[in-house]
């Protein structure tokens, strides 16, 4: 079988009124790769994710998810969205909901699971993120840390093809960065396609298959981790690199 | 940090446990010294305010139970007190909580009053069982039963749709059953087939699945034929029409429907104007503005006398019915005001949360966007039922007579006309209404601490 593409970007554009925010965005990401993106901010690394699940749109070229075409039909985009898991800098969780309503909400209203099986697979996958024991709790009596292990447990339960994280660790303290890297490491080791927006370099040179660098709404480099941070080619990315790696 | 000397290095050796507060923090009097005494300015105001309760507590207190006249059958017995005369809201009890209704058929608002009662108390409280089935039975059944017991039902319809431009009375079929006009239910499986028709050719040019549409349709006539059935049959009751309702019970039934009507309907108007379709987005837009631009006294005016001017010949509903969809409509626009304040107060991240996860915009909606909103804007929403709830009163100007519509007309009765019936027959229904409002108040206040502890 030939190479399996989960995401293809042909020629993406996007301007937000006269600003054009993406250029040309060509990017193929293989079935069961981790893309890590960086780049400074404002160089349009989040909203090229959030065109993936079209939270975002687009005004020129092609985005593929899972081979069905975004355009805008929205049963088609609602289809890739339920394939498509998303993890949010700030969580974006339902505070009104428990971690565990948080969890079963999609896949009862969405995917028409039983509830009784909907929990069962919201306890698994927060077994795996390792907060079981919070699962009747609601978001606000939560750590930050615990929150964005129960927006992945969140995302996991609908069975993504992809995961997409957009500055997942951003806005938490220092000390609970690691437990949510760790989490992304254990995803990253089940083989879980993962496009991830992040200034962790360390989890970059770890789990990534190719790190990606934009800046000014383009991709100016891509490489793998060791070849990128031991040898960047583009003087932008030398750069950016000198600034964030002391 | 200052008991270190600069420079040096600290570490503390151990952790120091909880201690209590000082003592004068803690008790009653510490607490009354700062809130009440704590400077010049407080203790003015709670001495200006201590004289109030002295100069208006007492005389209520005298006039409402210490001189008050509390038995008695006419005029004579309060003429020369300057207390409450309370044997005239005795003598008029009736009067106050049924109107016109005739006394012997009394049972029949009671058991409506009783009903809903039974129905509302399991609703509002959170811990009872069957919140889906009691809603329907409450919005879905218990109007018409209420309506039919009320008014008797039996009301006679003669033309459905197709009867109103065909005429259908020259058939064999004319023969009633059990206060039933078959022509009518003739005209309705007719209309109702030609609506079945018409949808599923509609639903196989825009490609949507008949079958569903069909299904849906059918429900929706299903539901439809079973409350006129309700209305039309003759369960031989005595027919009470809306013209002898008053009281309280007029009172309850406007406002009462005002606010379970207007709320849905008020949800709807503000996603409307928030919707991303110009059209919608237009259409409640000058829906809002209009009824909000308009008072409650020129809505009611217009219902009541010159919509029938507008009307096509024969048709002509209850003027009630007007009323109660006159303030229904203008309080959905107030509603709607006040929902769209809770709707902006969702964060982004909510909808892209939900979007991401695949729902669609009613799911997103009615799971993650209003029951937020809606716990934000509870006491908008109260504010906005207690307004409606004694704005009713306005329909007094249309003659119809609620409580305080009532009140007035017992006034001018010479068999109790003493100086002081008039403040006992206000201080009567402004008990009555405080009660009723207090209530929601307070309840909101519960549902406001439930939500609270829920989510924070």
């Amino acid at each position: 079988m030939a190479a399996e593409f989960a995401v293809e970007m042909h020629k993406v554009n996007k301007w937000f009124g006269h600003f054009h925010v993406l250029k040309d965005i060509d990017l193929m990401v293989l079935r069961g790769e981790r893309i890590v993106v960086c780049g400074p901010s404002g160089s349009g690394k989040s909203t090229m994710i959030r065109c993936i699940n079209r939270l975002e749109t687009f005004q020129k070229g092609r985005v593929i998810v899972n081979r069905i075409e975004l355009a805008d039909d929205l049963k088609r985009i609602d289809e890739v969205r339920r394939d498509v898991g998303m993890v949010f800098q700030h969580f974006n969780l339902f505070p009104h909901l428990t971690v565990l309503e948080n969890c079963t909400l999609a896949p009862i209203w969405v995917r028409n699971m039983p509830k009784r099986a909907a929990e069962e697979a919201a306890m698994h996958f927060l077994n795996r993120v390792r907060i079981p024991e919070q699962a009747n709790k609601y978001p606000g009596q939560l750590s930050g840390g615990q929150q964005q292990r129960v927006a992945i447990a969140r995302a996991l339960c609908m069975n993504p093809k992809v995961m997409l994280f957009d500055e997942p660790t951003s806005a938490l303290d220092p000390e609970t960065v690691k437990e949510v890297l760790d989490t992304m490491i254990m995803l990253a080791n089940d083989g879980m396609t993962m496009i991830v927006v992040t200034h962790e370099m360390g989890f970059a040179r770890q789990v990534a298959n190719r790190v990606v660098f934009m800046d000014a709404g383009q991709i100016i480099e891509v490489n793998e981790p060791k070849e990128f941070f031991a040898h960047p080619r583009h003087e932008r990315t030398r750069l950016f690199l000198s600034q964030i790696l002391k | 940090m200052s008991t270190q000397a600069a420079g040096a290095s600290f570490v503390r050796s151990e952790l120091l446990p909880d201690r209590p507060p000082p003592a004068n923090l803690v008790g009653i009097f510490p607490l009354l010294r700062e809130r009440l005494f704590s400077n010049w300015l407080n203790i003015a105001l709670t001495l200006m305010s201590l004289a109030i309760i002295v100069l208006v507590v007492p005389p209520l207190v005298r006039f409402l139970f210490i001189d008050a006249v509390w038995t008695g059958t006419s005029r004579d017995a309060c003429v020369s007190s300057s207390g409450a005369c309370w044997p005239f809201i005795q003598a008029k009890i009736g009067q106050f909580i049924y109107g016109f209704y005739p006394a012997e058929l009394y049972w029949r608002p009671n058991l409506v009053f009783i009903a809903g009662a039974l129905l509302v108390l399991p609703l509002l409280i959170p811990a009872a069982p069957l919140k889906k089935l009691n809603a329907i039975l409450f919005l879905g059944v218990y109007p018409f039963f209420a309506f039919v017991i009320l008014n008797g039902g039996n009301l006679d319809l003669r033309r459905f749709l197709i009867g109103r431009f065909v005429r259908l009375d020259g058939l064999p079929l004319v023969g009633e059953v059990a206060g039933l006009k078959l022509v009518f239910w003739l005209d309705f499986l007719l209309s109702g087939t030609a609506l079945l028709a018409v949808a599923i050719i509609a639903s196989a040019i825009i490609g949507a699945s008949a079958r569903a549409v069909a299904k849906t349709l059918l429900l929706v006539l299903g539901c439809i034929a079973l409350a006129l059935l309700a209305v039309d049959f003759d369960f031989g009751l005595q027919p009470v029409g809306t013209r002898s309702w008053g009281g309280l019970l007029v009172t309850l039934v406007v406002a009462i429907t005002g606010i379970v009507a207007s709320l849905p309907l008020g949800i709807l108007l503000a996603l409307g104007r928030r919707s991303e379709m110009p059209i919608v987005r237009f259409a409640s837009v000058v829906f809002i503005e209009f009824w909000r631009g308009v008072p409650l006294v020129t809505v009611l005016f217009f219902a009541t006398y010159m919509l029938p001017f507008f009307l096509p010949a024969g048709v002509n509903f209850d003027g009630l019915l007007r009323a109660l969809i006159g303030v229904t409509l203008f309080s959905a626009a107030y509603m709607a005001e006040v929902i769209r304040g809770g709707l902006q107060a969702i964060p982004k991240g909510q909808y892209e949360g939900a979007a991401s996860l695949g729902l669609g915009y009613w799911q997103t909606m009615n799971r993650i966007v209003l029951p937020q909103a809606l716990v934000i804007v509870i006491p908008g929403i109260v504010n906005s039922f207690i307004a409606l709830f004694k704005d009713t009163t306005l329909v007094l100007i249309v003659s119809i007579f609620d409580l305080l519509g009532q009140l007035r007309a017992a006034f001018s009765d010479p068999n109790w006309s003493s100086p002081t019936t008039l403040f006992t027959g206000f201080a009567f229904a402004g008990i009555v209404y405080f009660i009723f409002c207090a209530g929601m108040s307070r309840y909101a206040l519960y549902l406001e601490r439930r939500a609270a502890h829920g989510s924070r």
